[in-house]
């Protein structure tokens, strides 16, 4: 499967830009999102991928996506549905999170199309862009690895560096591990982690986050939207997915998949 | 008993490549340990000098060139890290780098110590990661491998990292069948919880038939090494030594597992070791079959 890097030269790429993470089938949530987006004016949305999983209606992310004319790259999840993979290669150890990202992953395959699996795999894995002579790189979890965990306390600035040198690039949006954080690093490279849309960020806040990159400006902003997640929660219920799924909607508090969070990460968690 | 492949194999033996240097090891306490597990891949004890302490300044210089290469995570183990007196500072410099993981049995963390440690992770950017190795839900099954008392002193440490608002990762061998995996690891969190540590985080390692194991079960035989036909296709980000290194008072060696063997020491700095390795050894064949890592 190839999938090449997407390059895109427009002008819209110097108004505010929208970097919307994994959505995780949670419909509510991604819309209360594209809707904030839209209202504060944004010239163009990105999606990070991973848009299946955990949530209750897979099926309707990429319509949603279409009708807000999101341009999206692939995340692993994505790219497992495309390949019939048997699991969404987050590979987990504990036999509890294990039991969790089966039940997701196979939940989420079912609702799966064909025709969607088959969008899945002409996703780009990366997205570039030069916007005021800074070269922007779009990725789902590293520049060089689709599945690599970018953890605010787990990642050095050494190695951040070095990624950014390598990715031949000096802003940086990524997302696959829920948690939003940015940082500037002393070389003037910059990483921004846009979190997720579909899953709170594990601070006992129910409500959606997305990053918002103003114009003129690099310094990204992380907003919050509030949207009806006890709905979504009921909607997990209904469809006998695992409970604590809905508490984690519920709670804004991570219930399941803890262990891959580092020590400073996990601690912050009520979990 | 065959230890090692007969050098007829090495010529043979695919080569792994240096993908990114990503982790670097330390052998901060050389081979020496106030224990001597029976299962210990490296022989480690009271009394194993084959590598030894290393200096703050030693390790510091070190440090200046991983992070100039660039390195995402530090690891600092033994022997029984804490039986280097400079430990304190060391992990104080690693951890204005990069996270850190520190690998110990415990049993010489008391709470004055564990406070000590929370106060370095609390003022740290990166996160700081502590394991401990345990390898017996009871004292009748852990202290037979990792000797008499062991258990208790062990648990104890466990204890007072968890009072001091630590997240100790319990690192246990497998030193049961993989069919009464899943039930053990189950046990291990359950081991955990009964301790009053709510959030259990557990890792299995497998048995490398090396070092002290080879006389507690059997070494490797000498058909458990790695051809060609095994890594055809093979994802080589799967095995640790495509992205690590460790370091030793003796140099810098290709792995955690091989620091006995003087074929696995590649250099004197990290620069000098920035290229492919032979896995020529039948531990090698222990990471392909179990895709295990010693990373956290
Ligand atoms: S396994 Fe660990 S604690 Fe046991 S002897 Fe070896 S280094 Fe020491
Ligand atoms: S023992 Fe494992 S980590 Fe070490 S060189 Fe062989 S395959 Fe790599």
């Amino acid at each position: 499967m190839t999938n090449p890097d997407l390059v895109l030269d427009d002008p819209a790429l110097e108004g505010p830009l929208a970097f919307v993470g994994g959505p995780y089938g949670n419909d509510r949530a991604l819309r209360a999102v594209l809707d904030d987006a839209m209202r504060r004016g944004a010239a163009r949305i990105f999606c990070l991928g991973d848009l299946g999983g955990f949530g209750p209606h897979p099926e309707r992310i990429l319509p949603l996506l279409d009708e807000f004319e999101v341009t999206v790259l692939a995340g692993n999840y994505d790219l497992a549905l495309a390949e019939r993979r048997g699991d969404c290669g987050c590979g987990y150890t504990h036999p509890d999170d294990n039991r969790f990202a089966r039940v997701a992953y196979a939940y989420t395959s079912r609702r799966t199309s064909d025709a969607d699996r088959a969008r899945f795999g002409t996703l780009p894995r990366h997205i570039r862009f030069t916007r005021e002579g800074v070269r922007y790189l779009l990725c789902h979890g590293s520049p060089r690895r689709v599945n690599e965990f970018l953890w605010d306390s787990a990642s050095s600035d050494a190695f951040l560096e070095r990624a950014a040198r390598d990715a031949g690039a000096d802003q940086i949006f990524c997302s696959h591990t829920g948690l939003h954080w940015q940082r500037a690093l002393p070389s003037g490279a910059r990483f921004v982690n846009a979190g997720a849309a579909g899953r709170p960020a594990n601070d006992g806040r129910p409500d959606a986050w997305y990053a918002w990159l103003p114009a003129d400006s690099r310094d990204a902003e992380f907003l919050a939207v509030p949207y009806d997640h006890d709905a979504v929660a009921e909607e997990i219920e209904r469809e006998g997915l695992p409970p604590e799924f809905a508490r984690t909607i519920r709670t804004g508090w991570w219930t399941t998949c803890l262990e891959i969070l580092p020590a400073k990460e996990r601690l912050r968690g009520r979990h | 008993m065959e230890r090692s492949p007969v050098p007829v194999l090495a010529l043979r033996a695919p080569k792994v490549p240096l993908l990114s240097l990503d982790t670097v090891w330390f052998q901060v306490a050389g081979t020496l340990c106030n224990l001597a597990c029976r299962h210990c891949f490296i022989s480690c004890g009271p009394g194993n000098r084959s590598h030894e302490m290393m200096s703050r300044a030693e390790v510091g210089r070190y440090l200046v060139e991983a992070a100039d290469l660039g390195v995402k995570d530090l690891y600092f183990t033994g022997g029984e890290p804490f039986l280097n007196r400079e430990l304190p500072g060391i992990l104080e410099d690693a951890l204005r780098i990069a996270p850190v993981t520190v690998l110990t049995n415990a049993t010489l963390i008391d709470d004055r110590r564990a406070e000590e440690l929370a106060t370095l992770s609390r003022g740290a950017r990166y996160s700081f990661e502590v394991r401990v190795s345990l390898d017996g839900l009871t004292p009748d099954t852990n202290d037979p491998i990792r000797g008499e008392g062991s258990f208790r002193t062990t648990i104890r440490g466990v204890e007072a990292l968890h009072r001091a608002g630590f997240l100790p990762i319990l690192t246990v061998a497998q030193t049961w069948s993989d069919e009464e995996d899943a039930a053990l690891r189950e046990r291990f969190h359950a081991l955990l919880l009964e301790l009053g540590i709510t959030r259990p985080r557990v890792k299995v390692l497998p048995l490398f038939r090396v070092g002290r194991e080879t006389e507690r079960t059997r070494g490797y035989a000498p058909d458990e090494v790695l051809t060609e036909e095994h890594v055809l296709g093979y994802d080589f980000w799967n095995l640790q030594c495509s992205t690590s290194r460790m370091v030793t008072s003796r140099g810098v060696f290709v792995c955690p597992i091989l620091i006995d063997h003087p074929a696995a020491r590649m250099g004197s700095t990290l620069a000098e070791t920035l290229r492919a390795f032979p896995l020529a050894h039948g531990a090698c064949h222990t990471c392909w079959a179990t895709g295990a890592s010693c990373r956290n």
